[in-house]
């Protein structure tokens, strides 16, 4: 494995860096604030093709890697982990189960608009009482003549509301408990499809996550995705990628964190020198580095294997599960070095690490990828 | 319309730091990058072509990592990319400088070509206007703004020191434009993905019809006879204490130099 | 043109609306003594437009003879007109050194006649000397002002220098000093005008020229936004200063190009300097450190500002500005 970056990566990163500094570093303290979803920001993104990087051309994508694809979230994310997410859960959530599963015919009609980013994607499985434990699926879908007919609630969804195309999780035959779900594309404005409240969460408070509610919602047959039956294998499958855009999001808030803080000791005197004088302070950091350069090797390392066609389930969860708790440990760290400083709004660890905290959780939970890890080895 | 930009690549010269112990320039670790005057001036071009087709094409001298540059302009949506390297280019002053693009240029179709008002490495401000003249072409310099009527008529703005000309010519003219006169735009995903499939058409000095007396060290009429960084006069008290008492410490020196 | 025959020292006399530019003047002062180390004469290109009553005063600023220009072609400056004009004087006066101010006007010409003279032309010189053997050395700052270079251009005739304004000193007045007046009609080739001047407008708000205040407030990145800047506002007001800016927050459209001190923009000289937020890349030092107290302020000790500071404070400037201000205007109305 050969993790140097290429030509082709070296531009993609001066590109990115200089668009997340002066594009979304400015907004994120004010959208975390606000609790307000960055429009201005999606627009710009369209603009230069962050919404499609890793869709073949063919498809209307930018025809790039899943490697430049975690670079872009881990750079969002290292200034404002909000906008990491929204491009995060619109590829690896909303496109990634269409390309992979999707008919030709679904194929080109989804994916070039979403691709542009004219139309966002988004995901819904978790419900009330399936969230850990996805096969309790409670949403039903019957077919009726030509119609899915749809009903159910989802919630914690991304992009909910903001996103027009929704890949949505539902029983099809509960006798068959995991093999009876499917999957299933709906579109934003479909009738009996509509959104409960909006979440007021601890962190990422611009990405708007939203309840999605189905009551009697027809959609067309062939909207169904993939085979019948199959939606827990492509639920598993599609999760899998996007625990490699989660862990690039908590690989870039790490980062952040980093940065903020090596920038603040510097600058933070205290007993007449800066903190980073200080022997203490040097080896922490010298700890917190090594953490995130290990993390950033394990996200290299899946997104690797994925654009290989390797095997990368167990990769994913690992570099999933290794990222957040360092974004955990490194932000908390982070806002600790900052002193009361870092406790208030006035400097940014104190919002990195509120956003941190997701990592652990969405896309499944630590726990969660410690069972997949552990199946793999206990097989 | 056939737009020509001619960029180069520069030394992010706010990035240079003088070692304090040896008086000499720290340029390890100075990334290179597209100068920002340069850029300023395709994105004019750039805007012609998304609003009237035009057809670009960037032009840089300078040694063969100038590719970067190039690569940069393709990702950003240019048409085709020349880059002029040979080493009777080299140590050119400006005018040497001119005699070379002015020569390549005269092998290139253009209705307009643009540069940038002046490089940040040098800060001369002459190439531009050199070419210009090599070309019998009218310039005008210190543009922060184009209008196009879609025929041949440009509408002009200029930067002065005490506000802005608006200024009308017919193509074929040249412009040297300001970074601040607009926003560039950033690289697309796409471009990137592709910049490095495209062809750099790489020239020589044998690539087209030029005096080669007139190019590099030797068709330069100037030459750099000494040069040496600025010795930095001794530094002043310094004062770490909170704000109310810096406040006072402030006060009490302008009070003692008769300020207030 | 033929280096040995060339000779005197000529100032390319800038005027906007008949009015005679500083620079100008300063160029003449600089010129008299270039002048008078060669033994030679200072010759004044004086190109514009119902201008013939003003040569009087390039000689008393230090003309030996004026080259007057005075035709309706050359009533606003564009670059053709200019070229052809200067290039016959120069072409008909052999000059051995040709000094130009380096403003929008300068900048614009000097390159297009240095190409059309096949001549060197060096950029915004800060010093010229004469060198023993009689040719022009010109210093200058390259990189960003990271490094001066001196420049000499011995082969080929003239030696031409733009000039930053502000940088060499007017000579004293004397109206009672005799010259030599020559006027000059330039044969133009009209065929060749291709730009025309549509309209001139001034900046309301850029009548207030940096170069010209006693005491400045300038701001950096530090400052970071229009809020910053009108935090540095109240405090000028109150000390009857003007704001500046550093090259970053003009590149960020925060402050106008007019108000940038430092290589790319102006180089200043007040009384009081206060550097915000500013970290001292060299470029900006180059336009400010000549100033005769400077104070800065900035969170970075180890800030390159603070090597040319005479007094520095490590501390915010959001904080310490409106508390300055504060303070400040209950002295004044103490008083």
């Amino acid at each position: 494995m050969d993790f140097s970056i290429n030509k082709k990566e070296e531009l993609f990163l001066q590109m990115i860096r200089s668009f997340a500094e002066n594009e979304v570093k400015p907004l994120a303290a004010e959208i975390d604030d606000q609790e307000c979803f960055p429009i201005e920001t999606v627009e710009k993104m369209k603009k230069i093709g962050l919404f499609g990087i890793p869709i073949p051309k063919e498809y209307g994508g930018q025809g790039g890697t899943n490697q430049m694809y975690s670079m872009a979230v881990e750079e969002l994310s290292r200034v404002c982990a909000t906008t990491g997410v929204i491009v995060s859960a619109h590829t690896s959530l909303g496109m990634s189960p269409i390309l992979e599963n999707g008919t030709e015919e679904q194929k080109q009609y989804y994916l070039p608009k979403m691709a542009s980013g004219e139309w966002l994607g988004a995901f819904g499985l978790t419900e009330p009482n399936a969230g850990t434990d996805a096969a309790m699926q409670q949403t039903t879908a019957v077919l009726d003549g030509d119609e899915w007919v749809l009903n159910g609630n989802k919630i914690f969804i991304t992009n909910a509301g903001y996103a027009h195309v929704y890949v949505v999780f539902a029983m099809t035959d509960k006798s068959l408990g995991t093999k009876g779900i499917s999957a299933f594309i709906v579109e934003k404005d479909t009738p009996g499809f509509t959104f409960g409240k909006k979440e007021l969460k601890m962190g990422i408070r611009g990405s708007a996550t939203r309840e999605l509610i189905f009551e009697n919602c027809r959609i067309p047959k062939a909207n169904l995705l993939g085979k019948e039956g199959k939606g827990f294998a492509i639920a598993m499958k599609t999760l899998d990628g996007g625990r490699i855009g989660i862990a690039s999001q908590a690989l870039g808030i790490a980062q952040g964190a980093l940065d903020e803080t090596i920038k603040y000791t510097k600058e933070r005197k205290q007993f007449g020198r800066a903190l980073a004088a200080f022997q203490n302070t040097q080896f922490q950091i010298a700890n917190l580095e090594t953490r995130v350069q290990a993390a950033r090797l394990l996200v290299r390392s899946a997104s690797y294997k994925k654009d290989s066609g390797l095997p990368y389930s167990a990769d994913a969860a690992m570099c999933k599960l290794f990222a957040a708790e360092t974004a955990m440990e490194v932000t908390t760290k982070a806002v600790q070095f900052h002193g009361g400083y870092g406790y208030t709004r006035e400097y940014p660890v104190e919002r990195m690490m509120r956003d941190a905290k997701i990592t652990e959780i969405y896309e499944g939970t630590s726990e969660v990828q410690r069972m997949v890890i552990a199946g793999k080895l206990f097989k | 319309m056939k737009i020509v930009v001619c960029i180069k690549q520069v030394p992010d010269t706010t990035e240079i730091k003088i070692d304090p112990v040896a008086g000499t320039l720290i340029r390890t670790g100075v990334p290179s990058i597209m100068n920002p005057d340069d850029k300023g001036g395709l994105e004019f071009a750039l805007q012609l072509k998304d609003n009237y087709n035009a057809q670009v094409t960037v032009i840089t001298m300078g040694p063969p990592q100038a590719d970067a540059v190039l690569r940069e302009a393709f990702a950003m949506g240019v048409d085709r990319a020349i880059l002029l390297t040979d080493r009777v280019f080299a140590g050119a002053d400006t005018l040497a400088t001119s005699n070379a693009l002015a020569a390549a240029l005269k092998n290139i179709d253009y209705d307009i070509i643009i540069t940038g008002r002046q490089a940040i490495d040098g800060d001369t401000a002459q190439v531009g206007p050199q070419i210009a003249e090599h070309l019998g072409l009218p310039q005008i310099s210190y543009v922060t703004d184009l209008k196009f009527d879609g025929e041949k008529n440009f509408t002009v703005k200029k930067e002065t020191e005490d506000g802005y000309q608006l200024l009308s010519v017919d193509a074929p003219c040249l412009f040297t434009v300001l970074a601040s006169a607009n926003k560039a735009r950033y690289m697309s995903v796409a471009g990137i993905i592709d910049a490095f499939d495209k062809e750099v058409e790489v020239w020589s000095a044998d690539t087209f019809p030029v005096d080669k007396s007139k190019l590099g060290l030797n068709g330069s009429p100037t030459r750099v006879k000494k040069s040496f960084t600025k010795g930095t006069k001794a530094a002043g008290q310094m004062y770490e204490v909170d704000s109310e008492q810096a406040v006072e410490i402030i006060i009490n020196k302008l009070k003692e130099k008769f300020i207030i | 043109m033929d280096k040995l025959a060339s000779k005197n020292v000529f100032v390319f006399i800038e005027q906007r609306n008949g009015e005679i530019q500083s620079v100008a003047l300063e160029l003449l002062g600089k010129a008299h003594e270039l002048a008078q180390k060669l033994n030679q004469k200072v010759v004044a290109m004086f190109p514009g437009y119902q201008i013939s009553d003003k040569c009087q005063t390039l000689i008393a600023y230090g003309a030996d003879e004026v080259i007057c220009m005075d035709c309706p072609q050359l009533k606003d400056y564009l670059t053709e007109q200019y070229a052809q004009a200067v290039y016959q004087v120069i072409n008909k006066f052999n000059p051995a050194i040709v000094l130009m101010g380096a403003s929008t006007i300068g900048r614009d010409l000097g390159p297009r006649l240095s190409a059309r003279l096949a001549t060197g032309l060096t950029a915004d010189c800060t010093s010229l000397e004469i060198s023993e053997d009689g040719h022009l050395m010109m210093t200058r700052p390259a990189f960003g002002g990271n490094l001066m270079a001196t420049i000499m251009c011995t082969e080929h005739r003239p030696q031409m220098s733009t000039v930053r304004p502000g940088v060499m000193q007017k000579a004293s007045k004397d109206d009672s000093r005799k010259g030599e007046i020559i006027n000059f009609t330039p044969q133009f080739d009209e065929s060749k005008f291709k730009v025309k001047l549509l309209e001139t407008i001034k900046n309301e708000k850029t009548k207030i020229d940096i170069t010209e205040a006693k005491i400045l407030v300038s701001g950096g990145r530090g400052v970071g936004n229009e809020e910053g800047f009108r935090k540095l506002e109240h405090l000028a007001q109150v000390l009857h200063a003007q704001v500046s800016s550093s090259r970053s927050m003009v590149d960020a459209g925060v402050m106008e190009h007019d108000k940038q001190v430092g290589q790319t923009g102006k180089t200043v000289r007040p009384d009081v300097y206060f550097a915000c937020g500013i970290s001292g890349a060299i470029q900006h030092l180059a336009g400010m450190e000549e100033s005769e107290f400077i104070i800065a302020i900035n969170k970075d000790k180890f800030a390159p500002i603070f090597q040319v500071a005479d007094m520095g404070i490590v501390g915010d400037v959001h904080k310490i500005i409106p508390l300055l201000t504060e303070r400040l205007t209950k002295e004044m109305s103490n008083k």
